[in-house]
């Protein structure tokens, strides 16, 4: 139920970041979202791309501190409101979700966010019917 | 295990505390009269008014004028010398970055007997001449190259002289030719075993490694185990100094309990930096040695600048030669940063207690604002997705720093590969700080 992202270790200097985007570039790996949260020192870099497990090799290889993390991707409606809608179930259930981020792709919203809780949080996935999205998914939409 | 297999040189290495001290005296006699041939040494006994017969005890040693790199470095090149220069047959100087450049003479005597020393270290930990010694050191004027190349060779060893660098070359070589100890910095063998992990090679499984002999940086307890961790072999503290000849003058034994100072080739004096009084056991203080079997170029109470202290005088490995602790590091090391003394091992000995941590940092001493600022960067081992954590384990690293040091450093958390990777003596400290009239 959960999906592969790239958590990157990076410095706050010039070049750390286009080293990342040329070594994915080189291996012919396609971003489909990313974000980065910034301190004064690093950031991490967090994507969603094809092929994950390649583009973690890829990237090792190139000497890029890279790690593998589970997180959710859900569809929603692109309406308003609907962010709210499946957020709420997960807070009702009290499970909090550490980072979101979210794009659209082929006009539907995808969410992807981490909790303290992935087993829970799979059983409120379940219950509330909510569309998980799989790598397949992605790969197919892109 | 009989006594002739258990030592390299029986007799010196197990003589009893009195014979060590009888032997000694004798030596020292001998050198004296030795430093007599040179004018140098003929003047500074005038100006101490002390002549070589007012040695009549070990303890009148004290009575004699310490020796210092600045001597060396006025008496550059030669002014040392103790035999003609015909007799000499080598020279190892040092870089001079702070000065002229010091030399140390050498007679084939002189080279001799240092093999015959790192040749009993190397015996001393196990090693014998079915081994294959791989010296993954610095060759040419720094005596870690030759100095173990004629250790390993007079002990009988296949010896590899490989010198720094290359990692690929060195993992091959320890794998193609059975290569069973190696000789190199520390910083270099966690460099080494970095690219066996990317290579994908296990040295417990892919190599017949049994000994490492670790030296020349200063290194903390931590270090050494992390080293024995990723290597699966025991690693052994190694001491040496050019003045003195090179590697070889102290060397840990099986027990890892402070380096054996070997006695029959060096008087060992700790003493106090100041006032130069001798120190109490196990009280830290600065190494002066006085050699013991030098033709070319003997040291009378050389001030080594290195600070450590005693552990004992007897040892269960049957060695009865004076046991030091790993050196603090060089007092020329050591940073005085808003009043605070600190060494370099003191911030590497907090990192290494980190499993998170890699085993490269770089510690950055700045002036912002007039006030003088310390940064810590240290390679994080593996990335992680959690920010919490990395926060978290920033502060941890600061809280023990501080606790450590008396003061906060910044603490930067960079990724692996990141800082500098020296082949040759790890740089763990560049001082930007502006300089006060």
């Amino acid at each position: 139920m959960t999906i592969h992202q790239l958590s990157i270790f990076i410095e706050n200097r010039s070049g750390t970041l286009i080293k990342v985007l040329n070594a994915l570039k080189e291996a012919n790996i396609q971003i489909i979202a990313s974000t980065i949260a910034d301190t004064a020192e690093y950031g991490i870099y967090r994507l969603i791309c094809s092929n994950p497990m390649r583009a973690c090799d890829e990237l090792k290889a190139a000497n890029v501190a890279v790690a593998l993390s589970d997180v959710f991707a859900i569809e929603i409606d692109d309406k308003p409101g609907r962010a709210a809608d499946a957020v709420k179930s997960f807070s009702e259930a009290g499970i909090s979700i550490t980072y979101m981020y979210s794009f659209l792709l082929r006009g539907k919203g995808i969410l992807i966010f981490r909790t303290d809780n992935n087993e829970l949080a799979k059983q409120v996935i379940s219950k509330e019917g909510l569309k998980s999205v799989s790598e397949d998914d992605l790969a197919a939409l892109v | 295990m009989n006594d002739k297999t258990r030592y390299f040189n029986p007799f010196n290495e197990t003589l009893s505390r009195e014979g060590i001290e009888k032997l000694q005296l004798e030596r020292l006699k001998q050198t004296l009269q030795q430093c007599m041939k040179n004018e140098f040494y003929r003047r500074k006994f005038a100006e101490a008014g002390i002549k070589p017969e007012d040695i009549r005890t070990l303890s009148d040693v004290r009575k004699l004028p310490f020796t210092t790199k600045q001597d060396l470095r006025d008496t550059y090149p030669f002014g040392m010398a103790c035999v003609p220069l015909r007799q000499c047959v080598r020279l190892h100087s040092s870089s001079g970055t702070t000065g002229n450049p010091t030399v140390i003479l050498h007679t084939q005597k002189d080279l001799d007997e240092w093999a015959n020393q790192v040749a009993r270290n190397l015996w001393m930990v196990g090693l014998r001449p079915d081994d294959v010694f791989q010296n993954s050191s610095g060759y040419g004027m720094f005596t870690g190259g030759l100095g173990f190349q004629y250790g390993a060779e007079r002990l009988g060893m296949l010896t590899v002289p490989a010198a720094a660098g290359n990692s690929l070359r060195q993992i091959k070589f320890i794998k193609d030719f059975g290569t069973t100890a190696i000789h190199a910095v520390p910083s270099y063998v966690t460099r080494l075993y970095e690219v066996m992990q990317e290579e994908g090679v296990d040295p417990r499984r892919d190599t017949k490694l049994k000994v490492l002999a670790i030296g020349a940086e200063p290194h903390s307890e931590e270090q050494r185990q992390r080293i024995e961790e990723m290597m699966g072999v025991k690693a052994y503290n190694s001491f040496g100094m050019s003045e003195m000849c090179g590697p070889g003058v102290g060397f840990e034994c099986p027990e890892q309990n402070g380096l054996h100072f070997w006695e029959d080739y060096y008087i060992v004096e700790i003493v106090d930096p100041e006032t130069l009084e001798p120190v109490p056991d196990g009280e830290i203080g600065e190494l002066v040695l006085t050699t013991l079997c030098r033709e070319a170029m003997p040291l009378l109470r050389y001030r080594t600048r290195d600070l450590t202290r005693v552990l004992g005088r007897t040892c269960p490995c049957g060695r009865n030669h004076i046991r030091l602790d790993r050196m603090r590091g060089r007092s020329d090391d050591m940073m005085v940063l808003r009043g605070v003394n600190i060494f370099p091992i003191q911030i590497e000995k907090i990192l290494m207690q980190f499993p998170e941590l890699a085993n490269n940092y770089l510690i950055t001493l700045t002036t912002d604002d007039n006030n003088d600022n310390m940064t810590v960067e240290v390679e994080l081992a593996q990335p992680t997705d959690d920010y919490a954590q990395l926060q978290a384990l920033e502060r941890e690293i600061r809280r023990r720093l501080k606790d450590e040091i008396l003061l906060t450093p910044y603490v930067k958390l960079v990724a692996k590969g990141t800082l500098p990777v020296s082949e040759g003596k790890a740089v763990r400290v560049v001082d930007k700080r502006k300089v006060y009239q």
